[in-house]
C-alpha cells in the first residue's frame, strides 16, 4: 500500500522568540494524514497554530520539530532542509510573501523552477510554461519585471504565490491564510485559480481563519485546530456547522466529549 | 612576464639597481621615506625617451615628479594605508613587448588566454566596438572599428593619441585633476603609461561602448593609466574599462587619473568595474566636468584591491549639467573599499544623483565618502544621495562620511538618504521554501541589492558581474 502523502504522528514543535530567547511550545501533538486528491481546510482561531504548523512542515529556521513524526511521501521530513523539502515536492503559500528589491519575479520564476526540477531549464521551455501559466492566471507579462513582492498590493502577492505553485508544481501545497487582505473579487479569483491546481496527483492544505474560503473551494477535509492540536476533523459539512455555529460552539461540544 | 628582450624593451629591474648604484637610498624628508629609489627624474627621462615623446610631455612628468616628491600623504584617511606603499619596489615602465596589436590573430598565445578568462573575445565578437588593452602597462592589442575612424572618432591608447593628437592633449590634460591635486596624482602625471585617449566629434553619437581592458600581470609593476576622453558639442559615448589581476606576493599599486570632458549637449558615461587582486592598493582619481546641458555619469564598481579610495566627481560648470554616479562596492575579508563620490554644483538648474550600494563580508569594510557641494550662486539645484550598505556578517563594517557644503539657499533640494542592512533569514527562508539553496538564496537577495548598477550594464559584463560577486561569495555558508 502506498504511503500518505502527508502523515503526522503526535508533532510537537517549539518556536524561538527572538524578544525573549526562550522555546516557545506551539505544536502540541498533531495528528494529520494527507492523500493525493485530497482538498484539506484547517480552521482555527488566531493563535492556534495553524500557520506555525505550515511553517514547521516548510522548515522555518526558528521552528523545531521536537516529537513526534512527520513523514512527507514516507520520508521523515525533521532533517531536510527547507529547499530539500520543497524540491521533494512540498510548497508553502505564505501569508506574508518577502519582498526582495532587484529580484525581477521572472529571474526568481526562472531559478525556483530549476531549483525544483534540479536541472537547468532551456529559457525556450521554460519561456513555453510560464507564458501558459500567466495567461491561464491571467497575469500580464509586465508583472515578470517588477521586483519580488516589492510595492505589490495584497492581491498582486497572493497571485504571485499561486503562479509559482502552478510553476512549481508541488505534490502537497499548503496555503497559509491567502485568503486574508484579499476583497470578494480577488479572493474569488485567486481561489479559483487554487482549485484549477487542484488534482488527483496532489494535494492541497488551505489555511484558514474565515469561513468564506469554503464558498470557492471543495474540501474533502476540514480540520479545527486549538491551542496546538487539532481538535475536530470531519467533512465539508464540519464547515458548515462552524459556519451556522460558530467556532466555539462547535469546538465548545467537541471538549464536552 | 614575457623575457624576451627587444628594443624598446628594457629590464626595470636593472634600472632600479643602477639607480640605487648612482644615486643610493636617500631619505631627504620625513613623509617621503623610500621614495626615490623607485621613481627619479632619470627614470623619468628614460620613459619619456622610449615613448619618444615631446618635450613639453617630459616637462609635465618632471614637474609633477618635484610635486609629488614635495606632497605628503593624505591625511584625512588612516595612514597605515600608505605606509605599505613601497616605492622602491615599483617598476614604473614595464612592456610585454614591443608590438601593437591590430589584429586578434597576431595576439600571443598566453595574452589571449588571458583575455579568453576575460570573456572579451565574447564581447568583441558582440560589439566590436574595438578593444584596447593594457598589459604589463603596454597597450598590446587595440582595435578600432572602420566607422569609427570615418566618424572623426579618436579612440587611442593614451601614448599614441600624444603622439598623434598632442596638441589635443596637451590642451585638456591635468585641467580636471591637476598635476598636485593629490599626491597619487602626481605620481601618475610622472609616470603615466597607458590608458586611453577618446575624443567624440561634435554632434557624433557613438552607439555601441567602447571597450578597454586591462590588467597588471607582473610583480609589483606601479600601474598609471592616464585617460582623457571629450564629448564634444552633442556628442554621445560610452566607455567601458575593466580590470582584473591575477595575484600576487608583493603589494601592486595602481593610481589612474581619468579626467572626462562634456561639452554643451554632450553625453558622456564611464564605467568601470575593478576587481584588482587583493595585494593591489587602488587609488584614481576620477573627476569630470559638464558644461550646459551636458550629462556625464560614473558607473563605479569595486570588488578587488586591498584598499580602493575612488570618488568620482563631476563639476556641474554651467546650467542644466547633470551628473550621476551609480557605484557598488564589495569588500571581502582583508579589503577596503573606500568609495564615493564628489558633485560639485558651481552653476544653477543643475541635477545631480548619487547612488552607492555597498557589500561588505568575512570582516571586510566599505566606506561611503562623499561631497555634494552647491556653490553660491547656484540656485534651482536638485540632488539626492542614497547609499546602503549590505553586511553579510556581525564582523564586517560599513561607514559613510557624507560631506554637505549648501552656500546657496534659493531653490536648492538637497536629499540624503543612507541605510544599513542585513539580509534576513526570513527572506533567505522564503526563497528557500521554493527549492532555492541557501547560498543562491544569498546570492540572488546580494545581486537584488546591486540591481540598480547591475542593469546600467552591457548584458555580457552584467552576466560577469554577478558571475563575480558568486566568486566572491563561494563558501559563505557555513
Amino acid at each position: 500500500m502506498n504511503s500518505p502523502l502527508l502523515e503526522l504522528k503526535g508533532l510537537c514543535s517549539t518556536v524561538f522568540s527572538e524578544d525573549t530567547d526562550q522555546q516557545i511550545p506551539i505544536l502540541k501533538g498533531v495528528d494529520l494524514t494527507i492523500n493525493k486528491g485530497e482538498i484539506h481546510v484547517l480552521m482555527g482561531v488566531n493563535g492556534s497554530g495553524k500557520s506555525s504548523l505550515a511553517h514547521v512542515l516548510m522548515g522555518h529556521p526558528n521552528h523545531q520539530i521536537t516529537d513526534g513524526e512527520a513523514r512527507f511521501d514516507g520520508t521523515s521530513i525533521q532533517d531536510m532542509e527547507p529547499d530539500e523539502r520543497a524540491r521533494a515536492g512540498m510548497f508553502l503559500a505564505f501569508q506574508y510573501p518577502h519582498a526582495i528589491g532587484g529580484l525581477p519575479v521572472g529571474t526568481f520564476l526562472k531559478a525556483a523552477v530549476e531549483a525544483r526540477r534540479s536541472e537547468e531549464v532551456p529559457f525556450r521551455v521554460f519561456k513555453r510554461e510560464l507564458d501558459a501559466a500567466l495567461e491561464k492566471l491571467g497575469i500580464s507579462k509586465e508583472f515578470l519585471g517588477r521586483s519580488l513582492n516589492e510595492g505589490f498590493s495584497g492581491g498582486e502577492k497572493k497571485r504571485n504565490e499561486i503562479l509559482q505553485m502552478h510553476l512549481l508544481k508541488p505534490t502537497l501545497a499548503m496555503l497559509d491564510e491567502t485568503d486574508s487582505g484579499l476583497d470578494v473579487d480577488a479572493l474569488k479569483k485567486v481561489f479559483h485559480d487554487v482549485r484549477e491546481y487542484a488534482n488527483q496527483d496532489n494535494a492541497l492544505l488551505v489555511i484558514t481563519h474565515y469561513d468564506r474560503v469554503l464558498d470557492y473551494i471543495n474540501p474533502t477535509h476540514v480540520h479545527i485546530m486549538s491551542d496546538g492540536r487539532i481538535v475536530k476533523s470531519g467533512g465539508a459539512d464540519l464547515s458548515k456547522r462552524i459556519d451556522e455555529e460558530g467556532f466555539e460552539a462547535v469546538l465548545g461540544v467537541e471538549a464536552s466529549v | 612576464m614575457s623575457s624576451e628582450k627587444t628594443e624598446v624593451d628594457f629590464d626595470v629591474a636593472e634600472i632600479n639597481k643602477d639607480y640605487e648604484r648612482l644615486y643610493g637610498f636617500h631619505t631627504n624628508t620625513d613623509y617621503l621615506k623610500n621614495s626615490k629609489k623607485g621613481v627619479s627624474p632619470d627614470i623619468i627621462r628614460e620613459i619619456s625617451k622610449i615613448k619618444n615623446e615631446p618635450d613639453w610631455m617630459l616637462e609635465f612628468r618632471l614637474s609633477s615628479l618635484e610635486i609629488f616628491n614635495s606632497m605628503p600623504d593624505p591625511t584625512w584617511m588612516d595612514g597605515s594605508v600608505f605606509d605599505e606603499i613601497n616605492y622602491e619596489d615599483l617598476y614604473y615602465y614595464a612592456s610585454a613587448g614591443d608590438k601593437k596589436y591590430n589584429d586578434w590573430d597576431d595576439v600571443p598565445e598566453d595574452i589571449k588566454d588571458t583575455f579568453e578568462r576575460l570573456g572579451v573575445p565574447e564581447a568583441e565578437r558582440k560589439f566590436l566596438a574595438g578593444v584596447s588593452a593594457q598589459f604589463e602597462s603596454e597597450v598590446v592589442y587595440h582595435h578600432v572599428q572602420e566607422e569609427l575612424e570615418k566618424k572623426g572618432v579618436i579612440f587611442l591608447d593614451f601614448d599614441t593619441g600624444v603622439q598623434k593628437h598632442g596638441d589635443l592633449i596637451r590642451k585638456y590634460i591635468g585641467k580636471l585633476v591637476p598635476q598636485g591635486d593629490n599626491k597619487f596624482a602626481a605620481l601618475n602625471s610622472a609616470c603615466w603609461s597607458g590608458g586611453s585617449f577618446v575624443y567624440i566629434p561634435p554632434g557624433v553619437k557613438v552607439e555601441i561602448p567602447l571597450q578597454a581592458y586591462f590588467r597588471i600581470n607582473a610583480e609589483s609593476i606601479g600601474q598609471f593609466e592616464r585617460t582623457i576622453i571629450i564629448a564634444d558639442k552633442g556628442a554621445s559615448v560610452h566607455y567601458i574599462e575593466g580590470c582584473t589581476a591575477p595575484t600576487y606576493s608583493k603589494t601592486a599599486f595602481h593610481t589612474g587619473v581619468i579626467e572626462l570632458f562634456a561639452e554643451e549637449d554632450a553625453y558622456l558615461r564611464y564605467t568601470t568595474i575593478q576587481n584588482w587582486s587583493t595585494n593591489v592598493l587602488n587609488l584614481v582619481t576620477q573627476r569630470a566636468i559638464a558644461k550646459k546641458n551636458a550629462t556625464v555619469e560614473w558607473m563605479d564598481g569595486n570588488l578587488g584591491a586591498k584598499t580602493t579610495m575612488k570618488y568620482p566627481a563631476v563639476y556641474l560648470a554651467e546650467p542644466g549639467a547633470r551628473g550621476r554616479v551609480v557605484s557598488i562596492g564589495y569588500a571581502n575579508k582583508g579589503q577596503r573599499q573606500d568609495a564615493g563620490a564628489k558633485m560639485i554644483h558651481a552653476a544653477p538648474h543643475t541635477t545631480s544623483s548619487i547612488t552607492a550600494k555597498s557589500i561588505s563580508h568575512n570582516g571586510g569594510r566599505s566606506s561611503y565618502r562623499g561631497l555634494i557641494k552647491v556653490n553660491k550662486g547656484a540656485s534651482h539645484v536638485k540632488t539626492d544621495v542614497e547609499c546602503d550598505a549590505l553586511l553579510l556578517d556581525d564582523f564586517s563594517e560599513s561607514d559613510t562620511y557624507p560631506t554637505i557644503d549648501v552656500r546657496e539657499r534659493k531653490d536648492v533640494s538637497v536629499m540624503h538618504e543612507a541605510t544599513v542592512g542585513k539580509v534576513s533569514d526570513e527572506t533567505i527562508y522564503y526563497l528557500r521554501s521554493r527549492g532555492i539553496k541557501e547560498e543562491d538564496a544569498l546570492l540572488m537577495v546580494v545581486n537584488g541589492f546591486i540591481q540598480e548598477f547591475t542593469r546600467e550594464l552591457p548584458m555580457e559584463y552584467a552576466v560577469e558581474l554577478n558571475r563575480l560577486i558568486a566568486l566572491e561569495m563561494e563558501g559563505s555558508i557555513g
